[in-house]
């Protein structure tokens, strides 16, 4: 899995590209952190429209991730998952906590 | 009655969640899943080979091995073993948001996963010597492309 990101006006877009499960969590977490804490943005913003796989781990990232931000006062959001991604977020019942826009 | 079948070991290192997945995936495809039932499958196949990893042998060294069965009325049987720690409480561990591990970002969601998106999981478990996670699917189309 690979990560990039674009800070606008303060909100940070990451882009995730590729398979979101246990192998790459451990990769990616790290990663995902030091983008945020470099940034400091207002609004973080992941975008999962190349993400094309992903399963719980996927959902514990973005936890973890929500946590660390909610700690930080930055707000989360997430946009363009895929239908089957999809299903697997409102199943988590992780809209609750992070908006998809 | 079986039209195909498979089984195969592999040790349990992350980068073989990647390769269940795709196998399982490979195995299905001559029967014509839609989109949606081989994402269910690689998906639940995906929870129970990282709950080995992760739970079972906690990152060490140890072999998981999957067993599949395709049928001719359209099912598809996967089973999913490792020869690790054993699960204390299975009803416990099954149950939404429940985990052992409270470090790391866990969501605690692997068996929901594979309970919403196969049509039935069966965990057998014991101490010391093992789990199996038994799962399987009817998938829509599959009567009909099942050839023998």
């Amino acid at each position: 899995m690979k990560v990039d990101c674009k800070n606008e006006d303060n909100n940070l877009t990451i882009f995730l590209d590729g398979e979101l499960d246990h192998h790459a969590a451990s990769i990616v977490k790290d990663e995902l952190d030091r983008m945020i804490l470099d940034n400091m943005p207002v609004g973080v913003i992941f975008d999962f429209n190349g993400v094309n796989f992903m399963d719980s781990t996927g959902i514990g990232v973005l936890l973890g991730r929500y946590k660390m931000l909610k700690s930080l006062n930055i707000k989360a959001y997430l946009k363009n998952p895929s239908n089957t991604i999809d299903r697997l977020l409102k199943l988590s019942g992780i809209y609750n906590v992070i908006a998809k826009i | 009655m079986i039209i195909n079948k498979l089984k195969i070991t592999f040790p349990s290192k992350s980068i073989n969640e990647a390769l269940a997945r795709n196998i399982i995936a490979s195995f299905c495809i001559p029967i014509n899943p839609t989109l949606e039932e081989l994402s269910d499958i690689k998906t639940a196949v995906s929870e129970a080979v990282t709950n080995c990893i992760v739970h079972a042998y906690d990152g060490k060294d140890g072999n998981i091995e999957m067993e599949a069965n395709l049928y001719d009325n359209g099912a598809l049987g996967v089973e999913i073993r490792d020869f690790g720690v054993g699960i204390d409480d299975i009803d416990r561990a099954t149950q939404p948001f429940f985990t052992t591990k409270s470090d790391g970002d866990r969501s605690g969601m692997g068996f929901t996963v594979m309970q919403t998106f196969m049509d039935s999981v069966n965990v057998t478990s014991k101490k010391g010597e093992g789990t199996v996670v038994h799962m399987s699917k009817i998938l829509k189309n599959g009567a009909k492309n099942a050839k023998p």
